[in-house]
């Protein structure tokens, strides 16, 4: 006996689960779709930090930044430039970034990523 | 017993931690007295046709293989890569998780690493990479590979003639690796360069020359059965009748030959007989397949088949509507797992029928063949046995499942459904001990000879001891199974880690509670020896 | 010297892919050639192991059977443990493959003074085990992210739950403790244990190892290192649409091409070891199968045909003995 029916069908829905991503994306029409967050023309040249820092390690800083506040009482950062910025996700941030869903969300989505800072804060968007 | 098997206290000393000082595949088999058995007779051989019967022994250093033995072995296992997908697949996908490792009953008897079934299984596996995969042939040992050589062959003699098949190992690898198919597969990759076992050729060959294992001649066996008749006359009063080539009978009774040939075995199918009769059941032996039981099982595949067919060609001869199965534990794991594939379909048989209950026994359409507990437990559901239980009190008893009806089929309630019935004191062994997590009798798969008594004592270390625990706590007096194997290897295992338990089948329980109709006043049980209360009837 | 050989081995691994993304700037080579070699490698290879496996029959009905057999009507039998039918056989493939079943049988024998054995149950490797290969297969599917586009539904949630303790930053996964955690008891066992040392193989200790290398790696990469992420899902993309990113094969560090290298090491090598067991554990013909031998016959392709010795012999060899017993042996 040798299940040919059985081994072929598991064979083709290993091969169906393992190519998942090639399959779903090509369904979906994206396969390669690139993120492109838009500065907003409200934002100046200049951030709390430089781009580069900002790109990989934003959350950092607004973890520091939401503990030093919370708890420390902090308001102040300082930038390299020695620019002081307020500690704040909705004064500062989003402030210049007044469009998180051409820009925070572009890159977040695209990697599935859910920040939790919009359990709390309410965002409103530039002209909405 | 042999003389060189040491004290209860020197085997028991084993320790499961400790292991050899060197990697196993540089520790050589040592063929100590005792652990091995004698080669096959070269006339016993020759009468099966094997390959290259020659006269050797396994503690002589030449063991005379053919010139080209290495070719011979490769080949077999290629043929029987191709031939059986478990092979191959258990030979790749173990991952040494371990966890076989106390479960064999070889292993806790010995601690010897190399009988975790994972290390058995890779005596074989270290050849099969070295010759079937890129990484063995590349690698080397680094691959787990090593060449064949004669060690290696020895070490395979030794080791997988020290596997009873039980496949307790099988139950608890999670990808259900069996040992018993490597084994077998193992034993016919020796059997193509003439290593054999004598206790294993012998019965073999005996089975295909007259019918049985024990080399009963046909008139023997005549004798035999009439001389049972004649002794369950004098116990009962009652003259039964057992016949054999009886053409038409409605049911063919297979037993394994040790029933009509030694003790305890014997009482058992004194109480087939008596149920059998008071049933009423219109049956027969037959002459020609005298033996239900199969060695060919621990031999070669083929040969299986061969010793095996004679059993549906006699049904058909004698033109029975189906097949009882008496008790024996490798015999039904060849009627249940392998008689319908290897020499079906019994297109020329019913579907059993009890005639007593008029139960169809559904689940036995394709094989047509039923258990006798099953045929018993059957028979008890709707109260068709009149039963003195108390002519069993003096027994207190606990019962060992056979590792082929456990594992192989799953029979474990239909015995225990027939002892609470016919007798008072039935109690269990532990958990670990029984059902499916079931102790050989370490003498299964034709291990069960005398000169290699202590690896047999190793062996069945863990089913005595779990026999001593019931024993001691509650006085267990009796070892009941349903296995011919069992009931000759059982008792001097017994004797040796537990003296005073004595080994019993289960129809010999039946026998004895049965009352029949028109008996005269029962004295003695089967064995002769007083009842309960009876022991100052005049004729004891 | 099996396991020290392996932790070279993936030491060298890590070595190779950090100087050929480092100093030698091999970074197509490392993060275009080898992937694309390496999932070829584990189809084909894995398919093709398959193949093998099929071609060969299962000549035998022979499940372990584990429990009661389905047999008189009044006997309560177990379907799960000695399955009657196909639908039961694959609840017990599935308690199997996803439970683990067998390996919660495990006991562990010892041998007390008297002598008596005694059996408990030991569940710690069935434990281990489990939460092994439960947390490899969960963060493959998070991984999943940085596959597909949009990103499934089940895989964010996936994210939100293995991240729900919301410690760290990013968040901890359940997950990558968790895995760390059994493969510390896997490879501790492995040293510890004097059996298991014992059977133990270089084939066992290098995938050990080269999983441990995988999740280090990985978990350096997400807590530790703060990869450019986007360029990483960049990177994975283009190769799965054939177009792979030369901007973003620049965008990840070697950190990254070490974790890379590490899972295209173990893919490739998955279909020639024993990992194949993932694929094996469906086929176990002493599992996938069942009992139903009473029931309905199992053809063997190969059935041998019977030769030689027949009844005819027997009466021939047996003449006089048949006709002292006054056996009448009528034939058809």
């Amino acid at each position: 006996m040798y299940d040919k029916g059985k081994i072929i069908t598991g064979i083709v829905v290993f091969l169906l689960l393992v190519l998942f991503p090639v399959w779903y994306s090509a369904l979906a029409g994206r396969t390669g779709h690139v993120p492109d967050p838009v500065i907003s023309k409200s934002a100046g040249d200049r951030c709390v930090e430089p781009a580069e820092y900002m790109r990989s390690s934003h959350m950092d800083l607004l973890d520091a930044w939401r503990d030093d506040y919370v708890r420390h009482g902090g308001r102040a950062h300082v930038a390299p430039d020695g620019t002081r910025y307020e500690k704040s996700l909705v004064n500062t941030c989003l402030r210049c970034h007044d469009n998180k869903s051409e820009f925070c969300d572009r890159c977040h989505d695209y990697l599935g990523a859910k920040p939790i800072c919009w359990d709390c804060h309410v965002v409103v968007e530039r002209g909405r | 017993m042999a003389e060189t098997v040491p004290s209860p206290a020197e085997l028991a000393a084993v320790d499961y931690e400790k292991t050899p000082p060197k990697n196993w595949m540089d520790t050589p088999v040592e063929f100590r007295p005792g652990t091995w058995c004698y080669a096959a007779p070269v006339k016993h051989a020759e009468f099966l046709g094997l390959p290259h019967p020659h006269k050797w022994s396994p503690n002589e250093e030449d063991w005379g293989l053919p010139e080209n033995w290495r070719e011979i072995i490769l080949e077999g296992m290629k043929e029987r890569l191709e031939k059986y997908r478990s092979f191959r697949l258990f030979m790749e996908i173990c991952v040494r998780c371990g966890a076989c490792a106390d479960k064999c009953h070889f292993f806790l008897g010995s601690a010897d690493p190399k009988n975790m079934p994972v290390l058995r299984a890779e005596l074989l596996r270290s050849v099969y990479k070295r010759y079937f995969t890129k990484a063995g042939r590349m690698l080397g040992r680094l691959a787990g590979a090593r060449d064949l050589t004669v060690e290696v062959l020895k070490e395979w003699f030794y080791y997988f003639y020290q596997c009873t098949e039980c496949r307790r190992c099988s139950l608890f690898c999670p990808y259900g690796i069996d040992t018993a198919e490597v084994t077998m597969i193992a034993r016919e990759l020796l059997c193509l360069v003439g290593i054999t076992t004598g206790w294993v050729v012998e019965p073999v060959s005996n089975c295909l020359r007259m019918g049985n294992h024990l080399g009963v001649r046909p008139n023997t066996f005549k004798d035999n059965i009439d001389f049972a008749v004649e002794d369950l006359e004098e116990i009962t009063g009652i003259r039964v009748e057992a016949p054999i080539d009886k053409r038409g009978a409605e049911v063919l009774l297979v037993v394994p030959s040790a029933d009509y040939f030694a003790n305890p075995h014997y009482f058992t199918l004194l109480g087939y007989l008596a149920l059998l009769h008071e049933m009423d059941i219109d049956y027969t032996f037959s002459p020609y397949a005298t033996e239900g039981g199969n060695f060919g099982l621990f031999l070669d595949k083929y040969v299986a088949k061969k010793l095996n067919a004679k059993i549906y060609e006699d049904a058909k001869r004698l033109k029975v509507k189906w097949i009882l199965g008496a008790e024996c534990g490798h015999m039904w794991r060849v009627l249940h797992q392998y008689m319908d594939t290897m020499n079906g379909p019994a297109d020329f048989l019913e579907t059993p029928v009890s005639p007593v209950t008029g139960t169809r026994f559904d689940y036995a359409k394709g094989t047509k063949t039923i258990h006798i507990c099953e045929f018993t437990a059957d028979l008890l559901r709707h109260g068709k046995l009149n039963l003195d239980k108390s002519r069993n009190d003096d027994y207190v008893v606990t019962f060992h499942d056979s590792c082929n009806p456990a594992r192989g089929m799953g029979l474990f309630e239909e015995p225990r459904y027939v002892l609470r019935h016919v007798l008072n004191h039935f109690v269990e062994m532990p958990e670990n001990t029984i059902r499916e997590q079931t102790f050989c009798c370490g003498g299964g798969a034709g291990l069960g000879s005398d000169e290699n008594m202590e690896a047999r004592l190793r062996g069945g270390l863990p089913r005595a001891n779990a026999v001593k625990y019931v024993h001691e706590k509650y006085g267990v007096n009796t070892l009941s199974c349903i296995c011919a194997i069992d009931k000759a290897v059982l008792p001097p295992l017994l004797e040796y880690w537990v003296p005073g338990v004595a080994v019993a089948g289960i129809h010999e329980f039946v026998g004895n509670a049965l009352i029949m109709k028109g008996e005269k006043e029962r004295t003695r049980n089967l064995r002769g020896e007083p009842l309960p209360g009876k022991e100052d009837a005049g004729d004891v | 010297m099996n396991a020290l050989v392996s932790f070279l081995l993936v030491v060298g691994l890590v070595l190779i892919a950090a100087a050929g993304t480092g100093a030698a700037g091999l970074q197509t080579l490392f993060g275009v050639v080898v992937p694309y070699v390496a999932i070829l490698v584990f189809l084909l290879g894995f398919v093709r192991r398959i193949v093998i496996w099929a071609r060969a029959p299962v000549p035998f009905r022979i499940p372990t059977t584990a429990g009661q057999q389905k047999a008189l009507d009044f006997l309560p039998y177990q379907p799960l443990e000695n399955p009657p039918g196909a639908g039961t056989t694959f609840l017990r493939m599935v308690l199997e493959v996803l439970c683990f079943r067998s390996l919660f049988r495990n006991t562990r024998a010892e041998m007390r003074e008297g002598p008596r054995l005694v059996y408990a149950s030991r569940k710690w490797l069935w434990l281990g085990g489990l939460v092994f290969h439960w947390a490899f297969l969960l963060i493959v599917l998070r991984h999943l992210r940085f596959f597909t586009e949009p990103v499934p539904g089940f895989a964010e949630a996936l994210e939100r739950v293995d991240g729900f303790f919301e410690v760290l930053l990013p968040e901890l996964y359940v997950t990558d403790l968790a895995i760390l955690v059994a493969l510390t008891y896997l490879v501790l066992r492995r040293f510890l244990s004097p059996p298991v040392r014992y059977i133990s193989q270089a084939a066992d200790y290098f995938p050990l190892f080269l999983i441990v290398g995988v999740v280090l790696s990985g978990a350096y990469l997400r807590y530790l290192s703060r990869t450019d992420i986007v360029a990483v899902k960049a990177l994975g993309m283009g190769l799965l649409s054939f177009h792979p990113d030369p901007a973003a094969l620049r965008g990840v560090g070697a950190q990254f091409y070490v974790h890379l290298f590490l899972v295209c090491t173990l893919i490739a090598y998955f279909p020639f070891s024993k990992l194949m067991h993932l694929g094996g554990v469906f086929l176990s013909p002493t599992r996938n199968l069942a009992n139903t031998n009473r029931l309905t016959r199992h053809v063997n392709p190969w059935n041998p045909p019977l030769k030689g010795r027949t009844f005819e012999d027997w009466m021939e060899d047996f003449k006089e003995e048949i006709a002292q017993a006054g056996y009448k042996l009528e034939r058809d």
